[in-house]
């Protein structure tokens, strides 16, 4: 934003600074005070524990370790999908789009589940290939280990980097790269020098958002990995919770955000570097119809291997919904509405989906009040102000809900802060954690308006908000649907810092389907699918309905 | 963003902040504050509310192992009047942080003696489950193989590779179990029996819906037809069947020394402005109405002793009989070092 002065930048500061300090920054401060400098109810830490025993520092080590492989993993799967849905119109494009992003908002026990469902023991994929080769045993054995966790990270994230990745690599001029095919080099060539460098900024946030999200995952870990394996995240969980060592989980997190930290310094000083001013696309610049056999041939094997992994644990779970004992029906979904123990807590489901879709909202309308602004400050010129702030804007998505959760218990006790039972709590804690995906998503776009776009505006008599509105707008509406989709999704399927902070009066899906999954009987879980299959379901209708808000630009991602 | 849809936008959250600002309640308001798993029936609760004239709100805080932990840290500014579910695992603790009120309830006195853990009374027993082995009947009819009758079958080869547990340092069942075992075998025995169990290929899963929906044969496409669950469970498999069973489809195992039993507790939290009113509603608590509410709302047992079970409980239940007991002094000091050792010996 060269025509306003720096000063009246550091105005975009207020919204995050403001918000951040308030709930994430105050609470963890007051949590951590009383972990580390404890009354009657703790022996004080003693950090020798920490250091001496290896355990914590392998813990650590396999955090990385697998969060760094689920990232390289997501990244060449689903680069290849980015690159042919932006640059290629074809029938069910939207769909397979869509499709790619409802994983997201699954509860991880849910996926355990519809994978079991495919690919268990009894599974229907080892159920045909016993019937067909008449087989006496199962022939696939999928069991806890890593290649699961791995599996389920790039069925979470592929969407991540679908979306970020291909809403920029959609906004590139295809002209440079024709220019070198001219000059004979070949298409491998172009792409490796041409588009890949220019692409690297929305990679490296896709990649940053993906490796963040696996570095702090928790369910899929616990649940998929068998208790085996154990991320820190896992680790501050018992101690805080079951053990009730605070201490010791407060050290735990505090590790956790200083390596984060750090990790998030190296990448912000490795993205200014990569930043680059680019053309944008004609807004007449469409996507090529498919044309060809070979085109066709290619984008298939390009595209179905990815749609099918990314489809079958859904459709194993739409398919498990309407399964009962007599054929398919509806048995599970007339089940939901009806509440036979005449329980206080039972949840008709227009509710739930009522509450979810509007913490939905609120929780977005709040990550883009706060991502924003943000955006907009990180974009202009590199200081160190920006280089600090940066990292810190990342912190939230890493840090432990319980951590956290108690934080708030603590600190927002008291008017004017008395939010402990109110059901604000819910968004703001969602937007802690979307925040980042539509900072992420937006940078890149913001820093590829070439400073000549503005300056020609200007001179030509538009106020700085004219500026905004018809040169920064039309650029960056794609990368803002991209942040606001996730924010959404986010906010639909969150369910740990949800469990903490939620009230019985405003209940939401995922809390629905925990409900569900505590109890015995089939009854129980085919509700449990039932209410899955509505929250893809209803989630899959707010991307319609966001699509619809983008601004207009040259077609759609 | 466009003007109209940025008004839409803020419609949806106007809309969302009129429902949360309900109109206060004229009445006086009791705050019972409580873990995720808890339920109770519309009527029970109107009953109160008419007979005392008041409102009572409900706040969940996440696992029972949370919630309490939440209810300590607030201590100086509690969030609730009442507490409900501290169980035995957790006593001490919550004795410790000396966050309870004592409460000499009337209706103490139908109460089993066996079930009060603390002299004082500040918390008063209300529930009770019995962590036990579940076993898939219809997998072992078909194999005509003898389900199993004690801990110690696990160990025998025949029953190899049966077994899914839960880690004990992430779930409650999964600890109530492990305390079993070392109320059975002892100090000394424990570890031994669980080599046992690794060498006969033991599954450890995460928690109790991972074991119960992903890999036990009697409830999921799992392939294990022996897992940790509850006494309780054969009776809510039968209610929330999808047609009526004449017969559930799974049964516990609850011979003697088999089990754990888990208590649960409701307390009155310090410094509650509502004291009298507080007291009203743990006896109410502890009486029949609210007990026999119990048993199909949380699928546990009334602590109680003349409520009666429901029809469901009476055909397809059975007590343990003679559960494990340890105390909860015990299990606080102990915890965490049974916890390593058994992750020493059946993970590593």
């Amino acid at each position: 934003m060269a025509p306003s002065p720096p000063r009246g930048r550091l105005l975009f500061l207020l919204p995050p600074l403001l918000f951040l300090g308030l709930f994430y920054f105050y609470p963890l401060a007051r949590i951590f005070a009383v972990s580390f400098f404890p009354g009657d109810l703790w022996s004080p830490l003693e950090p020798k524990k920490l250091f001496t025993s290896g355990y914590y520092l392998s813990r650590l080590w396999f955090t990385f370790w697998q969060a760094a492989v689920s990232t390289l993993l997501t990244l060449a799967l689903a680069l290849p999908g980015a690159g042919l849905l932006a640059r290629y119109d074809f029938r069910g494009r939207a769909t397979l789009q869509t499709l790619a992003t409802i994983p997201f908002v699954l509860p991880t026990v849910v996926v355990a589940s519809a994978f079991q469902a495919l690919l268990g023991p009894h599974g229907l994929v080892n159920t045909g290939l016993m019937a067909i080769w008449e087989l006496p045993a199962p022939p696939i054995r999928v069991h806890q280990s890593v290649g699961l966790i791995l599996a389920a990270h790039v069925f979470y994230n592929y969407a991540v980097v679908l979306r970020i990745v291909g809403g920029f690599w959609a906004q590139l001029a295809p002209e440079i790269n024709e220019a070198a095919r001219m000059l004979g080099a070949s298409g491998w060539q172009a792409f490796r020098r041409v588009t890949l460098p220019q692409l690297q900024p929305a990679i490296l946030a896709a990649a940053l958002l993906v490796f963040m999200f696996c570095f702090s995952s928790f369910g899929v870990v616990l649940i998929l990995g068998g208790p085996r394996l154990a991320t820190i995240e896992v680790e501050i969980y018992r101690q805080a919770v079951h053990l009730f060592n605070l201490p010791l989980a407060g050290a735990l997190s505090l590790i956790q955000i200083l390596f984060t930290f750090g990790l998030m310094w190296a990448y912000t000083a490795l993205q200014r570097r990569s930043a680059l001013a680019l053309m944008p696309a004609a807004p007449a610049f469409g996507r090529r119809a498919v044309q060809t056999a070979g085109e066709r041939l290619f984008l298939g094997l390009g595209l179905l291997p990815a749609a099918i992994f990314l489809s079958a644990p859904l459709a194993a779970l739409l398919l498990q919904s309407f399964t009962t004992e007599n054929g398919l029906g509806l048995a599970f979904y007339r089940a939901l509405v009806e509440n036979p123990s005449q329980s206080l807590f039972f949840v008709p489901p227009f509710h739930a989906m009522g509450y979810s879709v509007g913490f939905a909202l609120t929780a977005l309308l709040l990550a883009l009040a706060v991502g924003l602004p943000a955006a907009l400050f990180l974009a202009g010129p590199p200081s160190r102000l920006s280089a600090l702030l940066d990292p810190l804007f990342m912190l939230p998505l890493s840090t432990s809900a319980v951590t956290l959760g108690f934080g708030f218990i603590i600190a927002l006790d008291r008017p004017p802060l008395n939010l402990r039972n109110s059901p604000w709590l819910v968004p703001v804690a969602h937007c802690l954690v979307a925040f980042p995906f539509v900072l992420r998503s937006l940078l890149p776009a913001l820093r590829s308006i070439p400073e000549s776009l503005r300056e020609a505006a200007s001179l030509l008599g538009a106020s700085p908000r004219q500026v905004w509105r018809s040169v920064d707008l039309p650029i960056i509406g794609r990368a803002l649907l991209v942040g606001m989709v996730f924010a959404f999704t986010v906010s639909m399927g969150e369910f740990g810092a949800t469990a903490l902070v939620a009230r019985p009066q405003t209940p939401t899906m995922p809390l629905a389907i925990f409900r569900f999954l505590g109890q015995p009987g089939a009854l129980n879980y085919g509700q449990a699918m039932a209410m899955s299959s509505l929250l893809m379901i209803v989630t899959a209708a707010g991307f319609v309905l966001l699509e619809k808000l983008r601004p207009e630009t040259s077609g759609g991602f | 963003m466009k003007p109209r849809v940025s008004t839409l936008l803020w419609g949806a959250a106007l809309l969302l902040t009129a429902a949360f600002s309900q109109a206060a309640a004229q009445t006086a308001q009791l705050t019972v504050m409580t873990h995720d798993s808890f339920s109770i029936s519309r009527q029970t609760v109107a009953a109160f509310e008419q007979a005392h004239g008041a409102t009572l709100r409900f706040l969940k805080a996440g696992d029972a192992g949370a919630a309490l932990n939440q209810a300590i840290l607030s201590k100086a500014n509690p969030m609730a009047d009442v507490f409900f579910g501290v169980d035995n695992t957790y006593l001490s603790r919550a004795l410790k942080a000396d966050i309870f009120q004592a409460h000499d309830s009337p209706l103490l006195a139908a109460i089993p003696d066996r079930l009060k853990l603390d002299p004082q009374n500040r918390l008063l027993p209300v529930d009770f489950g019995d962590v036990c082995l579940n076993y898939d009947k219809k997998w072992f009819q078909t194999r005509q193989l003898r389900p199993p009758a004690s801990l110690e079958d696990l160990a025998q080869p025949a029953f190899r590779g049966l077994t899914v547990v839960q880690n004990p340092a992430t779930s409650s069942p999964g600890l109530a179990f492990l305390l079993a075992t070392v109320g059975r075998f002892g100090e000394n025995g424990y570890l031994d029996f669980w080599q046992k169990l690794r060498d006969n290929d033991v599954l450890v899963v995460d928690g109790w819906k991972e074991a119960y929906w992903g890999q036990f044969s009697g409830a999921s496409r799992g392939s294990r037809p022996i897992v940790v669950s509850y006494a309780s469970s054969p009776p809510a498999e039968v209610h929330f069947a999808e047609s009526p069973l004449d017969e559930a489809p799974t049964a516990a195992v609850t011979a003697p020394g088999s089990c754990f039993r888990q208590i649960e507790f409701v307390g009155i939290l310090k410094g509650t402005p509502r004291l009298a009113l507080a007291r009203q509603l743990v006896d109410f608590m502890l009486d029949r109405g609210f007990q026999e509410d119990i048993p199909l709302q949380m699928f546990v047992f009334p602590a109680n002793r003349q409520a009666a079970l429901p029809e469901v409980f009476r055909r397809h239940t059975r007590l343990a009989e003679q559960p494990v007991a340890l105390p909860p002094e015990e299990i606080a000091a102990h915890r965490e070092r049974w916890i390593q050792a058994w992750t020493e010996t059946v993970l590593r």
